[in-house]
């Protein structure tokens, strides 16, 4: 959506409309990572379409952090491939999977707790001044880096007008998120994977988690949801993934499933049927 | 104070609890009475060591008299700290990424018996000599760098090693012997030569210190690489999984902070006027105990040079201070005991600001 270079410039995306021959954003094929005797991943596939929000659910074990974690280039798999608008990727960590335009927000958040919330958003990628003293100097425009802050969480919701000044760790649980959830937004200009986002939360601030991801769908960036909640799951996901043992057992559209269905299958009370896997 | 904290800790929850959701203002709601002090320590760390500071010359002032608030006598707390804080800037750097440095005052040694064993011995031009030794000093800095992020030693474990090689190499390349100043070319010896300034003969070491001082704060405060330092030691993980290459942000301290200890031999040799090997033996523990009285975090990712020079201030004007009043040596000690254990305690009460 926006160039990390230029910085988070909340531009409301036209919302392109459902292309059924387009192809999937992202898709991976026969994953596969070993711990020693320990398989994590036992040649998964996911498909990741536009504009969808794909949430992925599993029992502890079945694989979801690992899996997730190769999308985001934390884990290289030991076999398999990852194709990102068509193209094979190979990420060998974190920065290469943001350049390809995959964000994520990682379960412990990834927030430095004694920065301000503007430093907080450019993490890694920090705005520098204009001309010599940028590239010369190195210096920080800390100046624009805030003013896009602003916007950007105005933007969102997150904000009306209040300091950016204070440090992270002086806000609540669910603000953090909101600025993880910010962040993710602001440079993710593919995909936005998402771990675990609401558990930490309580009820007001995970609905407003929720709205976010819905928020960003709309701006046309296809989200991965990987939660335990299946209330959430079935409130903002289009299709639904179940992992199981290392493997996608299914992979199918929420209308066309119960959550007790969903249940069944993710702790494998009942086997997957014809139909119940669709990339 | 107990209750003072117990009380600050439920009047954060409440507000919490009260509702500072996603989605609304960022606001912080009114602080408790109680809370504002460790709301302001906070935001201003500084605060506490330029208080204590101002209090202290205050009450020297009073106490003593002339004697004490002259500028001559300012000028000599000056020189006396402006070691520990040259070296202080180094531990500075270091312990915000949340690491420890035993080994600076071994660096700054090994270098100056480097710089005089080549300019003395071994007849290279005075300032070649002396580039000799900041190489030396950007050198061991480098083999800690290497040692905690190739190796991954703990910097406590990794720099206490270093502590005990370079005082072997030291006593190796000096032969145990001391160089007279006489000996020593006049380069060596400038950052102990003094200009008139405000009244006093201050030396051109410690105003160079006060350079230093300057441009590390402007650096650490303005430039990409001053962020990843503090984001490094403030969260590791967090920074890697954000795309700053935390190894390479910790080999360049460990490095840059060697460097800065070569320089601060440079300044030694100059105060103390020649070369030993044996000279700047406290210099390890004052640097550490500078940083903190500074108010910089021992768990990284806060705290500002700018503490480090208060508090090697605050250890000169005490020591000075106390000594002009003729009290008895034990009793500096004891202060600076207790100033670094308060200024500990602080440090964790205003951590918890945020709950």
């Amino acid at each position: 959506m926006i160039s990390p270079g230029r910085g988070p410039v909340p531009a409301a995306k036209t919302v392109t409309a459902p292309d059924q021959g387009s192809l999937p954003v992202l898709v991976a094929r026969g994953l596969t990572k070993r711990y020693g005797h320990v398989t994590a991943l036992d040649g998964t596939d996911l498909t990741l379409r536009r504009d969808e929000v794909l949430a992925v659910i599993g029992d502890n074990g079945a694989g979801k952090s690992t899996l997730i974690k190769c999308l985001s280039g934390a884990v290289v798999p030991d076999e398999g491939t990852i194709e990102v608008d068509g193209r094979r990727v190979a990420f060998r960590g974190p920065l290469d999977a943001r350049a390809a335009g995959i964000e994520t927000v990682y379960q412990h958040l990834a927030i430095a707790p004694a920065r301000d919330i503007a430093a907080n958003l450019y993490l890694g990628r920090e705005l520098r001044r204009k001309g010599f003293a940028g590239w010369g100097l190195r210096l920080l425009d800390r100046k624009a880096m805030r003013a896009n802050t602003r916007e950007l969480l105005d933007s969102l919701g997150l904000l009306t007008i209040q300091s950016l000044d204070q440090a992270a760790e002086t806000l609540s649980g669910g603000q953090r998120q909101g600025i993880a959830v910010a962040r993710a937004a602001a440079f993710g200009s593919r995909v936005v994977i998402m771990d675990e986002p609401t558990a930490a939360l309580g009820v007001k601030e995970s609905r407003k988690v929720l709205d976010l991801i819905l928020e960003i769908k709309n701006r046309g960036i296809p989200v991965i949801l990987i939660s335990h909640d299946m209330p959430h799951v079935f409130e903002v996901a289009d299709r639904i993934h179940i992992q199981r043992l290392g493997r996608r057992i299914a992979c199918v559209p929420t209308a066309d499933i119960t959550m007790p269905e969903a249940v069944a299958l993710m702790t494998g009370a009942s086997q997957p049927g014809p139909g119940h896997t669709q990339d | 104070m107990s209750t003072n904290q117990a009380i600050d800790d439920r009047g954060i929850r409440d507000a919490d609890a009260r509702g500072r959701r996603v989605g609304e203002p960022l606001t912080t709601p009114p602080p408790a009475p109680a809370a504002r002090l460790q709301r302001l320590l906070h935001a201003h760390p500084l605060t506490g060591p330029a208080l204590v500071l101002v209090l202290a010359c205050v009450l020297f002032s009073l106490l003593i008299g002339p004697r004490f608030y002259q500028p001559a006598n300012l000028s000599l707390v000056v020189q006396q700290v402006q070691i520990i804080g040259m070296v202080g800037v180094a531990q500075t750097l270091v312990i915000l990424t949340a690491g420890i440095d035993l080994s600076v005052a071994a660096i700054m040694v090994f270098t100056t018996v480097v710089a005089a064993r080549l300019a003395v011995g071994a007849g290279v031009p005075a300032a070649l000599a002396l580039l000799a030794g900041f190489a030396a000093g950007a050198a061991c800095g480098a083999v800690n760098g290497l040692l905690v992020t190739r190796f991954r030693v703990p910097p406590f474990i990794a720099t206490l090693g270093t502590l005990n090689v370079f005082g072997a190499l030291t006593l190796l390349v000096s032969g145990s012997q001391t160089v007279r100043g006489a000996d020593l070319p006049a380069l060596f010896l400038w950052p102990g030569q003094t200009f008139s300034a405000f009244g006093a003969d201050i030396t051109y070491g410690s105003a160079l210190v006060l350079v230093a001082f300057l441009f590390v704060a402007h650096v650490l405060r303005r430039t990409a690489w001053g962020e990843h330092v503090h984001v490094t030691g403030d969260t590791l993980e967090g920074a890697r999984l954000s795309g700053i290459r935390t190894d390479r942000v910790l080999l360049s301290v460990y490095v840059i902070a060697g460097l800065i200890c070569a320089v601060a031999g440079w300044f030694l040799i100059g105060r103390v006027g020649s070369v030993s090997p044996f000279s700047g033996e406290n210099v390890n523990l004052s640097s550490i105990t500078a940083v903190v009285i500074g108010g910089t975090s021992l768990f990284g990712g806060r705290g500002h040079v700018a503490g480090t020079l208060l508090g090697a201030l605050i250890v000169g004007v005490f020591s000075n201070g106390l000594t002009l009043a003729g009290v008895d040596v034990l009793w500096q000690t004891f202060t600076i005991g207790v100033l670094v254990v308060a200024a500990v305690g602080v440090d964790q009460w205003t951590r918890r600001v945020g709950g």
